[in-house]
């Protein structure tokens, strides 16, 4: 009944190339510690920061997780997640420890392959060597799952991952995370979580037309799948600015904060990953996002008066008032408030069209488990009523993101949306 | 199925069909509300096109019918020009036509009023072989002096009424039929079309809610529920919309 | 069995308990979003009109007839009653009216034994005591009361009588959840009158939030908007009550809960000493036929539904009105409703009608159950009465003074002229209706159901007590209009025969009672079935008879109150919970 997925980077390099050095190895290979409860927690717990399931596990067999399988949708086609079991014919358990490692942090697999960074292995690179070794003992304890998967289903010539050596050459920057002592414990840890496991520039930093990072405007918004991973700095005009440590910690852990709620892929990011975080890494995260700042060109809102903006505002009076309150402010935990939501500030509108077209169920998890859904309206309106309403919103209440065009719309019409 | 032990078929055919039909959602729920994208079924819209029901032959009996029971007056159109012959055309040629949905097992028995429809004809039926019946009711003259010749369309207004009100008060009988239950009926399928959403074809620009004063398919009046005795200013939206949802062009 | 109210609360109970749960439901899923979403749930013709949400009679429908000297036929189309389907029961359609019942409802036939003598009561009326007491439900009220966040001002507060609310209820243990709805202005209008005259009136207990709320199982609702699309509607913006929006998020996430949707349940299952079931049959959407096996079956598939498959289970005696033997299908009862709908002057009363929630409204309780002296009149039972008006839907509420033709142009002007200026409450006079033995469920010798099986057969009718009850209040009703100051008014009075075409609410009660005495009802005081004790019968054919409220606030107590008697006892030792 639903998808799911994770977008993945890729790129096609024209030229042949170099590729990165690895880091040495740093323990003994074939040592499995299965008696070493602590690690084996450890490891779930980086497992679980690091959303592995997004990816290894096939929502169709609830029964097998980490068995692969599961297609994992890119701009270039589709790839099949490994199988990260430990059976040892079809998954990863005649790993040795260092093989493991190579492919966390290196993106090398044990037979020289490279893997394509649908495979965050440019974040996870930033792990320490132990968390990478916490993590493998815990997999190691997972129910094998006889499951052959053929993860190569690029077309030629993506299906050389001889390129990622050119790939690997331009974005990939191996290293740990350092700490910076001038910044507290919590910042540092926050750093360590989102530049690391938690790999979060992954969808939220905006990329190349190969598909890497542009580091200069890290978490700063990226467009994906038909959604748009908000701009996670304290951009006044799109980004965090209006969110306290307290509205992020608990939007991660949750799902909701006062001003919104975490639908498609965010929503089961929420339920299978930050929903799990320890609190002390929460705040962590929030202190981390909090401090990067960025301050983008001022836009100038569509004016109230325009056609546009009138017809918007008819349209929101009549349909989407009855939810989100003729003032935008909506029901805390509920239902949006357009003026603090990071999704409507966005600069793209994508993921206000996404929702208005096609619907979103948000994250249903423990703590808020109502999962309330927005209705899909593409029956209802026409591109250019959908384009008036989101200028409207996208142009009220303190927001100026300019008009959204109609062919936006159109475009984001057609794309049929997996929960992704 | 999981510990259910499978037997055997117990439906067929047309039984089958009209349970599945409808919604064919079966499932096992277990674990997530179940959620799919664009998962919404709307009204169907009404398009102006080719009748889908009535026969270029009932055409002229039931725009009058609609005309006498909703009669056009200079502020707001009467049935006809509301939509209510496209309105009832479309909902006699769908499901409500067909009884689709209702009990039809035998044996079909008169029982007292009190006991409900008992008829084994379903709408669509009913008004073939009454609008026919009407007709030739008023060309044999009927009984109350009107002269013969003269289909129910082609009388005078006040004649038209007369045969109505005969109808009503159980005085005008049509061959096979129950007249005053299908007068009843009649009148509240073209009224349920004057009143309904426009998106059904009847109450043409909400003409209906106008007349009124029907804010029609808002959902939002917290802002209003306080204010007593005020005359509610905003105009009505159809479920299809309004003029004012589309970007005026300069 | 049924995933409504009763269904969604047991689940619940016994999840949390550690049992596996199953649903069964006749009916599909519905959610939100995806059936009512708040751009296309405004729909009169649809849901109100063609009652889109409602079971189709082709799938099951019952035969009716008056008297037991007629034969039945079957309702083609719903009229009187409208049976929910669908997960969530009537719980997604209903307008949230969530009353309690008097503490003198429970005890019925002693205290009017008591009071007037048992002369006073008819011979052939056959009310009962409950076996349950209000103190022993105001627990479970409670608790139904917060699941749902419901609205209103309670009027006895551990014995203490507060000013706003409603004086004769039983006494409350805290007060509601939320305060009341904001009332719009004939209903206000109405209260206004009502205290001129001397009564006490107060908000209507509604289910439609006042504000937004967040339940003890943390599910959160919104607030409503007043849209007036509420009874026969789905909720489009999470602000009505229903089990979506109070139970289901949390009860279906869990690991230990399965529902399985439009699959319809045949039969309980019984083992050979018939004392113990084994399971149900049911028969999912393409026709195979299942079994499922259990442990504990809770029927809560709604009054008749489960009393049809008692029935049709062989499960208990089937009622026999001659032999006054049996009890299955005995004490069946509905609604004694009417309305008063009056007309002002266009020119000095804006009334807005579509600004409306399901349980709006301003009622009074003074001529409910035995809350006055019913020694001079002659009859026993009540009802509230209230401004009770959901809606101006055009379709259903464009009403006309007596008198207008129905059609023409004097319709036309009369539908023009007094729109926005006339009150029809709707289920103005709300009130009880007693059990009489020729009133009766049992199985129709000739219709069957698409399975082949028979159809639930229906006699009832309207006994001269519940039509002298409702001629006096719906004439104290009327005064009240006439105080508001209504030029004009259609005093509609609930007349005999009882007319299965026309609506009176859905409130079906009886045919499976509770009781202390197994040779005169099916369940004993905690809902288990006397002759089948893993077998619990959830819902309004507990009622031994109906009172004059709204029954939902009852039904999801006492499915509360067999919840806990489930948990606390039956599972630690599974039998009888009580000797007979």
């Amino acid at each position: 009944m639903f998808d799911r997925g994770r977008t993945s980077l890729l790129a096609m390099a024209l030229l042949a190339g170099s590729f990165s050095a690895c880091t040495p190895a740093v323990y003994g290979d074939g040592y499995r510690d299965r008696q070493n409860v602590d690690l084996v927690e450890r490891g779930r717990y980086l497992v679980t920061l690091g959303d592995c399931t997004a990816c290894h596990s096939d929502p169709t067999r609830a029964d097998s997780p980490f068995g692969g399988g599961h297609a994992v949708p890119t701009p270039f086609g589709k790839l099949l997640a490994p199988n990260i079991t430990p059976d040892p014919q079809t998954g990863i358990g005649k790993w040795t420890a260092q093989q493991f490692d190579d492919a966390v942090r290196r993106g090398r697999m044990p037979d020289g392959r490279r893997l394509y960074p649908a495979m965050p292995y440019p974040y996870f690179a930033r792990m320490s060597a132990d968390d990478v070794r916490a993590m493998r003992a815990y997999l190691d304890t997972v129910t094998p799952v006889h499951h052959a998967v053929v993860s190569d289903q690029l077309p030629f010539p993506l299906s050389i991952r001889a390129i990622m050596m050119v790939w690997n050459w331009l974005y990939y920057r191996p290293g740990e995370w350092q700490p910076r002592p001038d910044r507290s414990a919590a910042w540092n840890r926050g750093g360590y979580i989102v530049e690391g496991p938690g790999h979060c520039g992954a969808c939220h930093t905006p990329k190349s037309f190969l598909g890497g990072d542009k580091r200069r405007h890290e978490l700063q918004g990226y467009s994906l799948q038909g959604w748009f991973a908000p701009d996670l700095t304290g951009d006044p005009a799109h980004g965090l600015a209006a969110w306290s440590l307290q509205d992020i910690a608990e939007y991660l852990e949750t799902g909701h904060n006062r001003f919104d709620a975490a639908s498609g892929p965010m929503a089961e990011e929420v339920e299978h990953s930050s929903s799990g975080m320890t609190a002390p890494d929460l705040a962590a995260i929030a202190t981390y996002l909090k401090s990067r700042e960025s301050v983008s060109k001022a836009q100038t809102a569509s004016p109230a008066n325009s056609p546009v903006m009138l017809a918007g505002a008819a349209i929101y009076r009549d349909v989407c008032a009855g939810c989100h309150k003729i003032d935008g402010s909506g029901i805390p935990y509920l239902i949006p408030d357009l003026a603090g939501s990071a999704a409507v500030a966005s600069r793209e509108a994508t993921s206000v069209l996404q929702v208005i077209l096609h619907g979103a169920a948000s994250a249903a998890t423990r703590e808020e488990p109502t999962g309330p859904q927005m209705p899909s309206y593409a029956w209802q309106l026409t591109d250019a009523q959908v384009a008036a309403v989101a200028t409207y919103v996208r142009n009220s209440w303190g927001h100026a993101t300019g008009a959204v065009p109609e062919p936006a719309v159109k475009r984001l019409r057609k794309s049929s949306q997996s929960r992704d | 199925m999981g510990d259910g032990v499978r037997r055997r078929d117990v439906l067929t055919g047309a039984a089958l069909a009209l349970v599945s039909g409808a919604a064919a959602r079966a499932g096992v729920i277990k674990g997530d509300l179940p959620w799919r994208p664009d998962a919404v079924s709307p009204p169907p819209r009404v398009e102006p096109g080719p009748w889908q029901f009535f026969t270029p032959e009932e055409l002229p009996t039931i725009e009058a019918l609609a005309d006498r029971i909703i009669p056009p007056d200079p502020e707001t159109p009467g049935g006809k020009d509301a939509g209510c012959v496209v309105f009832l055309d479309r909902q006699l040629a769908g499901a409500y036509g067909s009884a689709e949905g209702l009990y039809d097992r035998g044996p079909f028995i008169q029982g007292v009023e009190q006991q409900g429809p008992q008829s084994s004809k379903t709408p669509a039926q009913t008004y073939r072989a009454a609008l026919q019946a009407l007709d030739q009711y008023c060309r044999d003259g009927g009984g109350n002096g009107i002269p013969r010749g003269r289909r129910f369309a082609e009388l005078a207004p006040n004649e038209q009424d007369e045969v109505l009100h005969g109808l009503e008060g159980g005085t005008v009988h049509l061959p096979g039929l129950e007249a005053k239950h299908f007068f009843i009926t009649l009148v509240k399928d073209i009224q349920d079309g004057f009143f309904a959403d426009p998106i059904y074809g009847g109450n043409r620009d909400m003409c209906a809610w106008k007349m009124i004063g029907f804010p029609g398919a808002r959902y939002d009046y917290r802002d209003w529920v306080s204010r007593h005795n005020e005359r509610y200013p905003l105009p009505p939206v159809s479920i299809g919309g309004r003029a004012e949802w589309t970007p005026r062009q300069r | 069995m049924g995933l409504g109210w009763t269904g969604s609360i047991l689940a619940n109970e016994l999840t949390d308990a550690g049992l596996e749960v199953m649903a069964i439901e006749r009916g599909p899923w519905r959610n939100t979003a995806t059936d009512y979403p708040p751009n296309y749930a405004q729909d009169e013709l649809r849901y109100r009109i063609r009652h889109e949400l409602f079971l189709r009679p082709s799938q099951t429908t019952f035969t009716f007839r008056n008297k037991m000297s007629e034969t039945a036929l079957p309702i083609r189309n719903w009229g009187a009653f409208m049976p929910p389907n669908g997960v969530g029961g009537g719980g997604v359609h209903w307008n949230a009216e969530t009353w309690r019942f008097l503490p003198s409802d429970f005890v019925l036939r002693t205290h009017l034994t008591k009071r007037y003598g048992a002369h006073f009561l008819p011979a052939d009326m056959t009310i009962q005591d409950w076996g349950v007491t209000y103190a022993e439900l105001e627990p479970h009220y409670d608790r139904f009361e917060y699941l749902c966040g419901t609205c209103g001002q309670a009027g006895n507060l551990q014995g203490k009588i507060l000013e706003g609310g409603n004086p004769f209820e039983g006494p409350r243990s805290r007060p509601y959840p939320n305060p009341p709805q904001t009332q719009p202005f004939s209903h206000t209008l109405f209260a206004q009158a009502a205290r001129q005259l001397g009564y006490k009136p107060f908000p209507q207990p509604s289910g439609n939030l006042s504000q937004a709320y967040r339940n003890p199982l943390g599910v959160r609702q919104g607030q409503c908007s007043y849209c007036g699309f509420c009874e026969w509607f789905g909720c489009g913006n999470y602000s009505k009550a229903s089990p979506q929006t109070t139970i289901l998020p949390v009860l279906v996430r869990k690991p230990n809960f399965t529902a399985r949707d439009q699959c319809e349940v045949t039969r309980i299952n019984l083992d050979p000493s018939v004392r113990r079931a084994t399971g149900v049959t049911f028969v999912d959407a393409t026709g195979q036929e299942w079994e499922q096996p259990a442990d504990v079956v809770l029927l809560c598939a709604y009054t008749i539904f489960n009393v049809q498959l008692l029935l049709l289970s062989n499960i208990g005696q089937p009622y026999d009105p001659l032999a006054n033997r049996g009890v299955i299908g005995r004490n069946f009862t509905h609604q004694t409703i009417s309305d008063v709908v009056s007309f002002f002057d266009p020119k000095k009363f804006i009334f807005n009608p579509f600004i409306a929630s399901g349980a709006i409204g301003m009622c009074i309780d003074e001529f409910n159950g035995d809350n006055f002296d019913h020694g001079p009149h002659g009859f026993v039972g009540g009802g509230y009465m209230g401004q009770v008006q959901t809606n101006g839907r055009p379709i259903e509420t464009t009403p006309v003074p007596p008198g207008t033709p129905k059609w023409g142009t004097k319709w036309k002007q009369a539908v023009k002229e007094n729109y926005l200026s006339a009150t029809k409450p709707g289920t103005g006079v709300h009130g009880s209706m007693y059990s009489y033995r020729d009133v009766y469920l049992d199985l129709d010798p000739s219709y069957k159901d698409r399975f082949g099986r028979p159809l639930v057969r229906i006699t009832m009718d309207f006994h001269e007590n519940e039509l002298k009850q409702n001629r006096f209040l719906t004439d104290r009703f009327a005064e009240i209009f006439q105080a508001m100051g209504a030029r004009q008014m259609d005093k509609q009075y609930r007349r005999a025969p009882y007319d299965i075409a026309d609506y009176q609410t859905t409130h079906l009660c009886g045919g499976a009672i509770m009781g202390t005495d197994p040779k005169t009802s099916a369940l004993n005081r905690y809902l288990q079935s006397w002759d089948v004790p893993n077998l619990f019968v959830i819902g309004a054919n507990a009622f031994p008879q109906n009172a004059g409220y709204n029954p939902t606030g009852t039904v999801a107590a006492l499915a509360y109150w067999s919840a806990e008697a489930i948990r606390s006892r039956y599972l630690k030792s599974p039998g009888p919970l009580v000797q007979a």
